[in-house]
């Protein structure tokens, strides 16, 4: 038996839309399997995954918790993919954005001004810019893999982050833990609801998604960074330059993951430690494919891909399976998304039998 | 054994899996496919050589088992990127987050348990040669192995008619395509012999180099590998320069943190990443060179007509 795939002459409007679902569709159908094999009742196992979370109103807000850095990150990410620049450090940059972020409330301790936040958020969008400059510079002026290179810069912010909570910036209070200060009630940032713990982080997230999307549907730049990513060639006839979309793009996806860094620090954390992070950098790509790119459709994907942290670690406790389980239907899922896009461009036929003679099988 | 001896067997020590990794990625990359997901298939390759190590009682068993877990999950990419032309880039890097994953469920059972060594295997008067005997002819059998892919692959690359059809089509698929070369097919064996070695190479970091289970035990190396066949310009000679002078970095770092020179530790541990940066940077100032070198269809898709 073959594959054989056919190019569609339109892409199809039906499987854009559909893909998606088959994927998760495929995923929850992997996940029984696996649920079966590890011997545990497959149903009990899903519902404690994928719906218990959702049923209480604390653990909404957890998801919501945890769906803002990685729509943030996303969103800024959907642009860089579609101008076809491969920003892969967006951890690293997450992480640089909450040191940067995090200067005022920890070196500047008991300083009281209403400025504290925003500056908080502006340096912290700084930092992740300034470190995703590095790849981009290196990228544009000297044509370096900014593949490897935003991806090394992951391991050294991880490196850095590590040493400065364990040396300069330890809590002189705090009996010799890794741990900063905690941030001042002002350093901290609001929720947005009193009555649940869900902080402005998720607002940001929500606001970036639909400017974003207003960009990329209705204004010349979102048609640019489309043409350059589709066509640099063609771009360049246009008049774009796709030197300067390599700084658009990842300035902006290290804005963005640099913000979802102070963001989380200062709104879910209250202090900087030695990991902040469980993969939020990495798990925003899988965000980013599964919403199709689209801004709007990453906070729907966002969500989802929350609620596998979340059902990770409700399956650990309530059917004691590892939570390791939550980045295996991470990955299974992105695998998913990428095989039924192929359904987008290509009708595919099964083909039995022997190859036919002359046709390359 | 001398001080001079022990510290070059340990930075082939760290050299070997960076090699035997690159060696493997340089061939499939050659064949114009860019398989990002080296560190997800070497992490498996560890799990699984550390495991049925332990289930079986033989370290050896463990190295063909790593080897068969690279290659099996090299298929799920090349069903991905070959038969359903699903983007490279991507699926590299969903295969990476699916063997963290899986790798770090296996491998929960076997965590904290002593490893099995796999055995040195010396050879007969040439390890008793003086001071190069040890080094060269009383090593692990994957060493062995690095070495032999290296002059094999030269040789295949190079010398043979195969080879030469892989790299046309790395060159250009659709020329190959008309030409009858059969494109997916030598894509997926390439891209099988990338799993194999990125397998083994995991392998040896978990019953050769560290024998025990560490979740993300392979802690960017795959992505190092990557980085050197940009460096190698695509050339397996090359690429063993390069491992083993990634290996002396990374002893050289260690070797300072032990001796305590006042340099926090975290910074010696960032070497190995900024001097994959700078080995990038430094390979793509010579712009003619990547030129030349680079398989021009690398990464792009193809879809054959009928």
């Amino acid at each position: 038996m073959r594959i054989e795939l056919k190019k569609r002459e339109n892409i199809s409007s039906l499987f854009s839309i559909l893909s998606p679902f088959i994927a998760l569709g495929l995923t929850l159908i992997a996940g029984v399997i696996l649920f079966v094999s590890l011997g545990k009742d497959p149903v009990s196992a899903l519902y404690s995954f994928f719906i218990e979370p959702l049923t209480e109103v604390w653990s909404l807000h957890e998801l919501a918790i945890k769906a803002a850095p990685l729509i943030l990150i996303a969103v800024g990410l959907s642009v860089c993919f579609r101008s076809n620049n491969w920003n892969i450090g967006a951890e690293g940059q997450f992480i640089i954005g909450a040191m940067a972020g995090s200067i005022l409330p920890v070196v500047f301790h008991g300083w009281e001004s209403p400025l504290m936040l925003p500056l908080m958020i502006i340096s912290g969008m700084i930092g992740g810019a300034l470190y995703a400059a590095i790849p981009a510079f290196l990228k544009a002026r000297l044509n370096t893999n900014e593949i490897l290179s935003s991806l090394m810069l992951v391991y050294i912010a991880q490196l850095l982050l590590d040493w400065t909570v364990r040396g300069p910036w330890r809590n002189p209070e705090g009996f010799n833990f890794p741990e900063t200060r905690n941030f001042a009630d002002n350093a901290v940032l609001p929720r947005i609801i009193e009555t649940g713990k869900t902080h402005w982080g998720f607002g940001f997230a929500l606001i970036a998604a639909i400017v974003l999307w207003f960009v990329m549907r209705r204004m010349l730049k979102g048609f640019e960074i489309s043409v350059l990513g589709q066509s640099a060639r063609a771009g360049r006839f246009a008049g774009f330059s796709d030197k300067k979309m390599v700084y658009f793009a990842f300035l902006l996806s290290g804005a963005m993951a640099g913000l979802a860094g102070i963001s989380e620090v200062s709104g879910a954390i209250g202090q900087l430690r030695p990991v902040i992070s469980p993969g939020y950098g990495f798990t925003a790509i899988i965000v980013a494919f599964l919403g199709r790119l689209n801004p709007l459709g990453i906070v729907a994907a966002g969500l989802i891909l929350a609620l596998t942290y979340l059902g990770g670690e409700a399956a650990q406790i309530s059917i004691g399976i590892t939570d390791k389980v939550t980045r295996l239907f991470q990955g299974l899922l992105l695998f998913f998304v990428l095989g039924c896009d192929t359904l987008i461009h290509y009708r595919i036929r099964l083909v039995f039998g022997a190859a036919r003679k002359g046709s390359a099988a | 054994m001398d001080m001079t001896q022990a510290i070059i067997l340990t930075i082939m020590t760290a050299a070997t899996p960076l090699l035997l990794a690159a060696i493997g990625e340089l061939v499939v990359e050659r064949s114009g496919v860019l398989n990002l997901g080296v560190e997800g298939m070497m992490i498996m390759g560890a799990v699984a050589a550390f495991a049925i190590a332990q289930l079986t009682g033989s370290a050896g068993l463990g190295a063909l088992g790593g080897l068969l877990a690279g290659i099996l999950f090299s298929l799920l990419f090349g069903f991905l990127t070959l038969t359903l032309v699903a983007n490279q880039v991507a699926t590299g890097l969903a295969l990476t987050i699916l063997g963290l994953g899986l790798s770090g469920m296996i491998g929960e059972a076997f965590i904290g348990l002593p490893g099995l060594k796999l055995a040195a295997i010396e050879i007969p008067f040439l390890s008793d040669i003086p001071f190069f005997g040890r080094l060269l002819f009383a090593q692990d059998p994957i060493f062995y192995i690095s070495i032999i892919a290296v002059i094999g692959v030269n040789w295949f690359l190079f010398r043979s008619r195969a080879g030469l059809r892989l790299r046309a089509i790395g060159d250009s698929h659709t020329s190959a395509h008309a030409l009858g070369v059969n494109v997916v097919r030598t894509r997926y064996l390439a891209v099988m012999f990338g799993g194999a070695c990125a397998g083994l190479a995991g392998a040896h970091l978990s019953i050769v180099y560290t024998p025990q289970w560490v979740e993300n035990m392979t802690a960017g190396r795959g992505w190092i590998a990557l980085a050197l066949v940009v460096f190698a310009s695509w050339r397996p000679g090359r690429a063993l320069v390069g491992a083993y002078l990634f290996g002396a970095v990374s002893i050289g770092q260690l070797f300072a943190q032990s001796r305590g020179i006042g340099i926090p530790s975290q910074f010696l541990s960032a070497l190995p990443y900024l001097a994959t940066i700078a080995v990038l940077v430094i390979i793509s100032l010579n712009r003619r060179m990547t030129l030349i070198n680079t398989p021009a269809s690398l990464g792009k898709p193809f879809v054959p007509e009928r």
